[in-house]
């Protein structure tokens, strides 16, 4: 038996709500919001009460996904870093760079929002960036 | 601080009296819900003493209930405000939890603590620690001069705050069900908010009859500041008037519900 709560931050937006996951036996099973977080204190919203569910969900993405032929397959991270690159290569050059957009995810850290800024207008040369929490 | 609840802690976990004693732990600067299952780490045991009183209280009773039913058979211990054992009972009368299974250390509110949640019995039968605060008379509420048409305005506008985060059952010891009416799409209109009005707060009124021990959890983490406690109060005062019953103040009496009885005579 083991039993643990566990100090994060909510990933759903970009609020930063104080959480504790509790996590029984291995299994995160359980969201307490955090009193003591200045941000929410002691509060949270739907979404937030419910983050214990996306952590170790079985339809959680693993690995890479290229649809072909309509149906999306799995992939090794080369080829999907090849395709991309190549597919986003060639639209930038027959449509221009703001026909491409980058959608950024707060479920990632800081440096990692960062990074897909810094690509999409140093190496892409657009301003189209936004992130999943105004989707 | 706090040294004898820590010796008896320390004694319970080395002997094996206990498997494991859930309360309240000081870590990264925040204090959280902890089960301890050593002495080792006894030193970081905190009552909650945070910045500011509603700090001290986690729904300790409610981890202890999801913590039996998972690992049934084990002992566990708990530290126990007057919240706390309220909630103890009242998860026992209605066949959630076997006391028989719990040792339950006490501890007495701070006069600060029992002020800030307006606590009509701020400490459980005994403790190890703290002193006793005699409950003042409950602070009134705004609400009870008004004609009952002003009344209805009054609860409509503060429902209509609802952002349906679910925050006051999920934080509540004495929401256990499997299935909660809450979710049903016969009373709750799915992907809406605020929710159906009023139905949605009335539901969970009468879901708190005999189950209510008044914590005032439910109010600390509403984000929306609606005064849930003032609503399920109001609820079971009926339920004492009626049958002089209060969940949690007598050790395994259960609730009115639970009892094939005469109605009771007209109001």
């Amino acid at each position: 038996m083991d039993y643990k709560t566990v100090l994060t931050t909510c990933a759903y937006c970009g609020c930063g709500c104080g959480l504790y996951l509790e996590v029984l036996d291995g299994q995160a099973i359980g969201t307490i919001p955090s009193k003591t977080n200045p941000i929410n204190e002691g509060k949270l919203c739907v979404k937030g009460w419910n983050i214990h569910e996306f952590v170790q969900h079985p339809k959680r993405l693993t690995k890479p996904l290229i649809r072909k032929n309509g149906t999306l397959t799995e992939s090794s991270w080369d080829e999907a870093l090849d395709y991309t690159a190549s597919r986003l290569k060639e639209i930038k050059e027959a449509h221009g760079s703001d026909s491409i957009a980058f959608l950024a995810s707060a479920k990632v850290t800081n440096e990692e929002n960062y990074i897909i800024m810094k690509f999409a207008r140093a190496a892409v040369g657009t301003n189209n960036v936004d992130h999943c929490a105004r989707l | 601080m706090y040294h004898a609840i820590k010796e008896r802690v320390t004694e319970l976990l080395s002997t094996g009296e206990v498997k494991g004693f859930l309360a309240l732990k000081k870590d990264n600067g925040h204090i959280k819900p902890h089960l301890y299952v050593s002495p080792d780490e006894i030193d970081q045991l905190s009552i909650g003493d945070g910045e500011t009183a509603g700090d001290a209280r986690y729904p300790l009773t409610k981890i202890l209930t999801m913590l039996l039913q998972n690992h049934s058979g084990e002992p566990f211990g708990i530290l126990a405000r007057g919240c706390d054992q309220r909630a103890l009972r009242a998860l026992a009368a209605w066949n959630q939890i076997s006391l028989e299974q719990v040792v339950v250390i006490g501890v007495a509110c701070s006069e600060e603590l029992a002020r800030a949640c307006n606590c009509g019995l701020p400490y459980p039968d005994e403790w190890l620690e703290g002193e006793q605060i005699e409950p003042k008379d409950p602070r009134p509420v705004e609400w009870e001069a008004k004609s009952p048409l002003q009344r209805l305005d009054l609860w409509r506008a503060e429902f209509e705050k609802c952002i349906k985060c679910y925050g006051c059952r999920n934080i509540c010891p004495m929401c256990f069900c499997k299935e909660c009416s809450l979710e049903s799409e016969d009373v709750v209109t799915k992907g809406e908010i605020p929710p159906d009005l009023p139905m949605f707060h009335l539901v969970r009124a009468l879901h708190m009859i005999g189950r209510c021990v008044d914590c005032g959890l439910c109010e600390e983490a509403c984000p929306a500041s609606i005064p849930l406690r003032a609503l399920y109060k109001k609820v079971n005062d009926i339920v004492e008037t009626r049958f002089q019953f209060r969940a949690g103040i007598e050790q395994t009496e259960q609730s009115p519900l639970h009892k094939i009885a005469e109605p009771p005579a007209a109001i």
